[in-house]
């Protein structure tokens, strides 16, 4: 626990705060870390990955691995500074592709997580209603919804429009199926509460309800943020004009494996940023959960 | 069950009708037909205004089920239940609940939960404020305003949720089993720091309790009752003076009072 507590020094507060507030901690440890900078898991994990491409690429020399099947690390790079190192709209370069990829994942994201939240808000408010729509909803749910995407290009065409819509339907699923569990699970004290001062069903929704939930609304958005990623570039290896998942099969057709590992690169980076902002965002709204809660209702 | 001679002796705050809450007949059954179960039969009992009353019963004798009730939270079958003169029809807003747990939002400050009940009730903000201020220093948490429901004890939660219960001013707090979840030392504290807020507030208030000794020392009257059904037993005028100290507790009275409502649960668990 005290261990836990010293290599956290950015957490909002621990949960035995009152022995030894968070400030204290992140006073002890500071000084600890410019002391020793191998001794901190940030720089150790830096090192190992260093040390993990290094090998990688001494492997493949070593071994003259055929570039076509693993290409040396030297490779991606090159091939990830030639991508970058163009303009915004040139047809070969990562940030015009990157771009149409970001819109379809940022569109389909909001939409798609919004969706399934509004719906999820409105059925859990009617028992009945969700009574009747829970086995679909299940059965649905366990549906491979990538299966689809062929189908979803077919009828939406090449476009943004297909690619927006098949991540729609991976982020719809796991945003409703949380908030409704969120909605279920709000402890009845609380309702209790609110209803014992005349609160109307909308105060009583506002202020336990909706707020309550949100712990399990996040653990679904988590969800769908890398559901999110996936569907692009699914969607546009099935069909489409533009886009990161399109440049990967035209790399691949012309046996430039270094250049999808790069694209593969940028795509991580894209669902790390849009993961760690999320992150962000949940930490500034649940700032009230002790920061290993919410992690830990993140996970389940 | 005239409630005049039976009054405490030297109670405090503004006496007023003998019947402030009345409670006729009430029988509460849940379930259906004959496999539900019968939690209430027959209560008959009336509570003075400004007076404190406490319930004690063991568990399953309907003393919550009652409490809820009187909250307006439950629906009540047969019987008539009067509130200062208005049959009980849903919650009212001259009464202040106090539940088995603390519920403090625990995203809200304490302040913030504490004028929970000025934003439902649509009472203006500064003025809540400053009355919450005024509360949270009468339940000894300033300081505290700004802080977490998790940085706080469980007994300091417990007094942030009294706090909130108090600041619509209702003029009954109803409380249930509000400290059984507290250390036996805590709940001395509590039961002194209670009495203390109500000789100030001079509010009526019905406590449910488990604890005979949390009964006696707290009630002008103790309502004792018995499960299967519910029903109440007998009420139990408590003749000492105010304020109470824990050194009440070694007065003969308090004795016989705590003896003869042991000597009821054990008669009534012969039953069993």
């Amino acid at each position: 626990m005290t261990t836990a507590m010293l290599a956290k020094t950015d957490s909002v507060a621990s949960s035995d705060d009152r022995a030894s507030p968070p400030a204290a901690a992140a006073i002890q440890a500071k000084p600890k870390r410019r002391a020793n900078p191998l001794a901190s898991t940030r720089v150790q994990s830096i090192l190992l990955l260093a040390a993990l491409l290094g090998a990688w690429e001494a492997a493949v020399r070593l071994f003259k691995v055929p570039q076509h099947l693993v290409p040396p690390v030297s490779d991606i790079v090159v091939a990830l500074w030639r991508g970058l190192a163009t303009g915004p709209l040139a047809k070969d370069g990562f940030w015009y592709h990157g771009g149409v990829t970001v819109t379809e994942i940022l569109l389909g994201f909001l939409i798609g997580s919004g969706v399934g939240l509004a719906i999820g808000i409105v059925v859990s408010q009617m028992p009945k209603v969700e009574a009747l729509l829970e086995p679909y909803v299940a059965a649905l749910q366990s549906v491979p919804k990538v299966a689809v995407a062929p189908i979803i290009v077919v009828w939406l065409g090449f476009g943004i429009g297909s690619k927006v819509m098949i991540i729609c339907l991976l982020t719809f699923f796991p945003v409703l199926v949380t908030s409704i569990a969120g909605f279920k699970a709000v402890d009845p004290d609380r309702i209790d509460l609110l209803r014992s001062l005349s609160a109307t069903p909308w105060q009583i929704f506002r202020k336990a309800k909706f707020p309550s939930a949100l712990p399990y609304i996040f653990a679904g958005l988590n969800m769908a943020a890398a559901f999110s990623v996936v569907g692009a570039v699914v969607g546009e290896f099935v069909g489409a004009q533009a886009g990161l998942g399109v440049l990967i099969l035209q790399m691949e057709a012309q046996a430039d494996t270094g250049g999808s590992f790069a694209v593969c690169v940028v795509l991580s980076v894209i669902g790390i940023v849009l993961s760690s902002l999320l992150r962000r965002i949940q930490r500034r709204v649940l700032h009230w959960m002790p920061a290993d809660a919410s992690q830990r209702t993140v996970n389940a | 069950m005239n409630t005049n001679h039976e009054r405490a002796g030297t109670g405090a705050g503004a006496r007023g009708r003998p019947d402030y809450i009345r409670i006729e007949g009430l029988s509460k059954h849940f379930g259906d037909g004959g496999e539900g179960v019968l939690a209430l039969k027959d209560i008959d009992c009336s509570i003075e205004q400004g007076s404190f009353v406490t319930i004690v019963g063991p568990s399953g004798c309907g003393k919550s089920t009652l409490l809820r009730i009187l909250a307006g939270l439950l629906d009540y079958g047969i019987g008539r239940v009067v509130l200062d003169g208005q049959p009980i029809q849903g919650t009212r807003r001259d009464v202040g609940v106090v539940f088995q747990s603390s519920i403090l939002l625990p995203w809200r400050t304490i302040l913030e939960n504490v004028m929970l009940p000025a934003e439902v009730l649509g009472i203006p903000a500064k003025q809540a404020r400053e009355r919450a201020m005024q509360l949270l220093h009468m339940v000894r948490l300033d300081g505290f305003e700004h802080k977490l429901p998790r940085q706080l004890s469980g007994g300091m939660q417990q007094r942030a949720s009294i706090a909130r219960a108090l600041l619509h001013d209702p003029k009954i707090l109803l409380m249930d089993e509000p400290f059984g979840a507290l250390d036996a030392m805590t709940r001395e504290r509590m039961n002194l720091e209670l009495q203390r807020i109500w000789m100030e507030s001079g509010k009526t208030v019905v406590l449910i309790t488990h604890s005979i000794p949390e009964a006696v020392f707290l009630g002008d009257r103790v309502f004792v009752m018995s499960p299967r059904p519910g029903t109440l037993e007998r009420v139990l005028p408590i003749d000492l003076p105010r304020p109470r100290s824990m050194d009440v507790m070694s007065h003969p009275t308090f004795a016989a009072a705590s003896l003869s409502i042991r000597e009821r649960f054990s008669h009534a668990a012969s039953f069993d």
